[in-house]
């Protein structure tokens, strides 16, 4: 992610303020889809374009965001830290109409109050043929299901999922280009995303975390305007949707990470990272149950000579299960409701065996989150989750047990 | 159901219940890692900053790591402050007796068999005397390093004088020039009495601590400016706060906690250990002597060693040593903590100094020398009396 300097943070928000002002009236797109709602959803692939956002008359500018913010108690092998309390991330979106068939959107995201400010997405869309729509800018890299989906009031947990952004890099965004498209037929719809971007670079062998992270390359300089291996990063999805059954997603990205050549000298091997994702939808039509989840492999090249410290394997898993179990009007709310979830995550951050001795690397965490939520609209989610979850170092020592109560909000504004 | 009532019952169990469900502390004795009773305010302080660039502190390329290195921080060497795993064993090379090594100019004493991504790591020179070792446990070390050099001279008995079978000798060796002499240090000849390391190679915790970053993670410091790659004269990669931080951490840190020792089996276990003279090299009790640091000024405590070296026989003698020992000669290991290693090993053992013993029967059994009598005194013992020792060994 792109850290901006202040000077270029108040310019934005004087653009915005500037749109928010010059509307003598504005009106709310009531084009919110959430993943409740999966039947007349599209695909996850749209999520970017599916927000709740406010139109301003005679300008053909939408904005909108969401602001997230909880308390969090934590207790690692019985030792507390106290109670905190996160401003996590106040996101802005902005979205304009150019022509019929030329829209941008761009998503700032200022985390941590504001320490860090990043463009996550900024991108021109060009609609030649639903089949073919060219983007460019900043793109969401599209692995998995969560990275182009990771809105806050979407969610009924606090946390992001492990596999999503500790084993991948989510929210994972690069420059680049590429193109997307659909198409229906009958309950099915089909859509594929393909683009080439900037890609990794050395940081996910080489980082404070002492482990394979492909996180880390977001510490990377100039991320948005070097491209660190000098090889553009394929990343693509295809998806498929019945709209009886739900959707299922295959995403793959990969490329060379390295810088293996330095003045047009050759100074390392090449060193390539591939990433498989599979994800997937559902809503149990009897029950209202909707399920999501993803599941991801990683294979990273690292010298033969390097340490295991580095894994050249990963994997994980999320699930998420919920389940509305109360909805009534309350106060003012039309169809309030109140719904059980639980998540269940797991990553291998180092897949394999100890050359030395034969026995199996750790590094693992699983984790269970059972969650009760409250949503007054689908825009504003009210959450209390409880994570608990057992981490393994990499020597595979008995695994240290931590519990954390969340209790937070999310809302689309 | 009434809205606010289902609310209210979700949320008063959660109000009261948040330390109730999470994970209960480990008790004292479970843990391997923690300060000493009885420091200053200021001393924990020190000690916090100590634990966070021993146990947190990662080295990248960016920082320094290697090129040529065996881990990429302190802690993967000694999770938990607890014994390494042969995952991080690292080799030292090019010495078959005392006082001279002749493959200093092919990388010794010790393999950098790591490197970083560009990098080649270094290959054990063909033929050369060499010992495989997994790093030690660290903790209690204040405590062996506030011994006086008297105290272990009086527990050594180099020609064996009481005719017991055991004649442990003091590791006479050189140190270098940025270490400081101990309260009433002696010298003989020029050299100093060094006690840390598998050969009792290192004279005390600051030449440990930065030989460590120099030879196991490739940082250059103040103490040890000279890059394991190039054998250039480096501008520090660490700064001597931090190792003043670290070394301040390891003499802090508090002796492990026996356990079970209430248990008949345990104390039956620790008189067979006396009986069958485990105790003469693996001394129960030793005392420190003066130490600025008040806590561990003048303590008596349990290291079940006596910092000598002692001859351990053929089946331990890899051919290689360090300093004035000679290569079937090793320090006596501390067994305190020892019942603990597990948790720091991946739930096995991994014994003596290359971790080849899996239990620590077995590494009773690799013991000869001077401990033939003992091994054999062990072997002699009934099943249950077996038993009873390992438990008490366990114990510790």
């Amino acid at each position: 992610m792109k850290t901006f300097t202040l000077k270029y943070l108040k310019i934005n928000l004087i653009i915005l303020g500037t749109f928010c002002f010059s509307s003598t009236f504005s009106q709310e797109n009531e084009e919110l889809i959430t993943n409740k709602n999966n039947e007349k959803a599209e695909l996850n692939m749209d999520a970017v374009f599916n927000r709740p956002t406010l139109g301003f008359d005679k300008i053909p500018v939408t904005l909108g965001g969401y602001l997230e913010a909880n308390t969090m108690y934590r207790i690692e092998e019985g030792i507390t830290e106290g109670l905190s309390f996160q401003a996590r991330r106040l996101t802005i979106f902005m979205a304009a109409s150019i022509s019929d068939r030329i829209k941008f959107l761009t998503e700032i995201e200022f985390e941590d109050g504001g320490k860090e400010v990043a463009i996550e997405f900024a991108a021109l869309d060009v609609a030649f043929h639903p089949l073919f729509n060219f983007r460019g800018g900043i793109v969401m890299n599209p692995i998995g299901a969560f990275n182009e989906n990771h809105d806050g009031p979407k969610w009924e947990f606090v946390e992001r999922p492990d596999v999503s952004v500790n084993m991948l890099a989510a929210t994972q965004s690069n420059a680049g280009f590429g193109a997307y498209g659909k198409t229906y037929s009958g309950n099915w719809i089909f859509g594929y995303e393909a683009y080439l971007t900037n890609g990794f670079n050395s940081k996910i062998i080489s980082n404070e975390q002492d482990k394979t992270y492909l996180p880390a390359y977001k510490e990377g300089e100039d991320i948005f305007e070097d491209n660190f291996s000098g090889k553009a990063m394929f990343s693509g999805k295809l998806a498929i949707k019945n709209r009886n059954i739900g959707e299922i997603g295959l995403s793959y990205m990969g490329g060379v990470y390295n810088k293996f050549e330095d003045d047009d000298e050759e100074v390392e091997d090449k060193a390539r990272v591939d990433v498989l994702a599979i994800d997937w939808n559902t809503t149990i039509r009897a029950t209202g149950t909707y399920i999501v989840g993803e599941a991801a492999w990683v294979w990273v090249q690292t010298p033969d000579t390097y340490t295991q410290q580095y894994g050249n394997k990963q994997q994980g898993v999320f699930m998420d299960i919920v389940q509305p179990a109360y909805k009534r009007k309350i106060f003012e709310w039309e169809d309030a409701t109140f719904n059980l979830a639980v998540r269940f995550d797991y990553v291998d951050w180092n897949v394999g065996k100890f050359t030395e001795t034969n026995t199996n690397i750790g590094d693992q965490i699983i984790a269970i989150t059972p969650a009760l939520s409250f949503r007054p609209t689908p825009k504003t989610v009210f959450r209390i989750n409880y994570r608990y979850e057992w981490q393994k170092d990499i020597l595979n020592n008995p695994a240290e047990k931590a519990a954390t109560w969340y209790l937070g909000f999310s809302s689309y504004f | 159901m009434n809205i606010y009532l289902l609310a209210s019952l979700l949320l008063f169990p959660l109000l009261f219940s948040c330390e109730v469900l999470g994970p209960a502390e480990p008790e004292d004795y479970e843990l391997l890692d923690g300060p000493v009773e009885d420091l200053t305010m200021a001393e924990i302080k020190r000690f916090i900053e100590g634990d966070v660039a021993f146990n947190d502190q990662i080295f990248t390329v960016e920082t320094g790591l290697g090129p040529i290195f065996t881990g990429t921080s302190c802690v993967s060497c000694h999770a938990g402050d607890g014994k390494g795993h042969p995952f991080v064993k690292f080799t030292r090379f090019g010495q078959s007796f005392p006082g001279v090594n002749n493959y200093l100019n092919q990388g010794g004493p010790q393999l950098q068999n790591k490197a970083i991504p560009g990098y080649e790591p270094e290959i054990l020179p063909s033929g050369a005397p060499h010992s495989s070792l997994v790093a030690p446990i660290v903790t209690g070390l204040g405590f062996l390093d506030a011994v006086s050099d008297q105290d272990i001279i009086d527990m050594s008995d180099p020609d064996d004088l009481d005719g017991d079978g055991i004649s442990g000798r003091v590791h006479w060796n050189t140190r270098p020039d940025y270490v400081s002499d101990r309260p009433g240090t002696i010298t003989l000849d020029g050299k100093y009495i060094s006690r840390f390391g598998k050969k009792a190679r290192v004279y005390d915790l600051l030449h440990q601590t930065a030989d460590a970053y120099n030879q196991d993670i490739g940082i250059t410091s103040y103490f040890e400016p000279y890059d394991t790659y190039s054998g250039d004269k480096l501008n520090p990669e660490i700064d001597r706060q931090t190792i003043s931080d670290v070394v301040f951490y390891l003499k802090t840190l508090k002796a492990p906690i026996p356990r079970d020792q209430d248990n008949p089996d345990v104390i039956a276990g620790k008189a067979l250990f006396q009986n069958i003279q485990c105790a003469s090299c693996h001394k129960p009790t030793l005392e420190t002597g003066y130490s600025p640091i008040e806590a561990i000024s003048f303590k008596e405590f349990h290291p079940y060693t006596d910092l000598l070296l002692h001859d351990m026989g053929p089946e331990l003698d890899d051919g290689y040593t360090e300093g004035y020992a000679y290569s079937n000669e090793w320090r006596t290991a501390p067994l305190w903590g020892i019942g603990l290693s597990k948790d720091s090993q991946g739930g096995q053992y991994y014994l003596l100094h290359d971790g080849r013993a899996r239990s620590i029967e077995e590494a009773i059994l690799y013991h000869g020398g001077e401990a033939e009598n003992s091994k054999n005194m062990y072997q002699g013992l009934d099943q249950n009396e077996k038993s009873q020792l390992l438990k008490f060994i366990e114990s510790l």
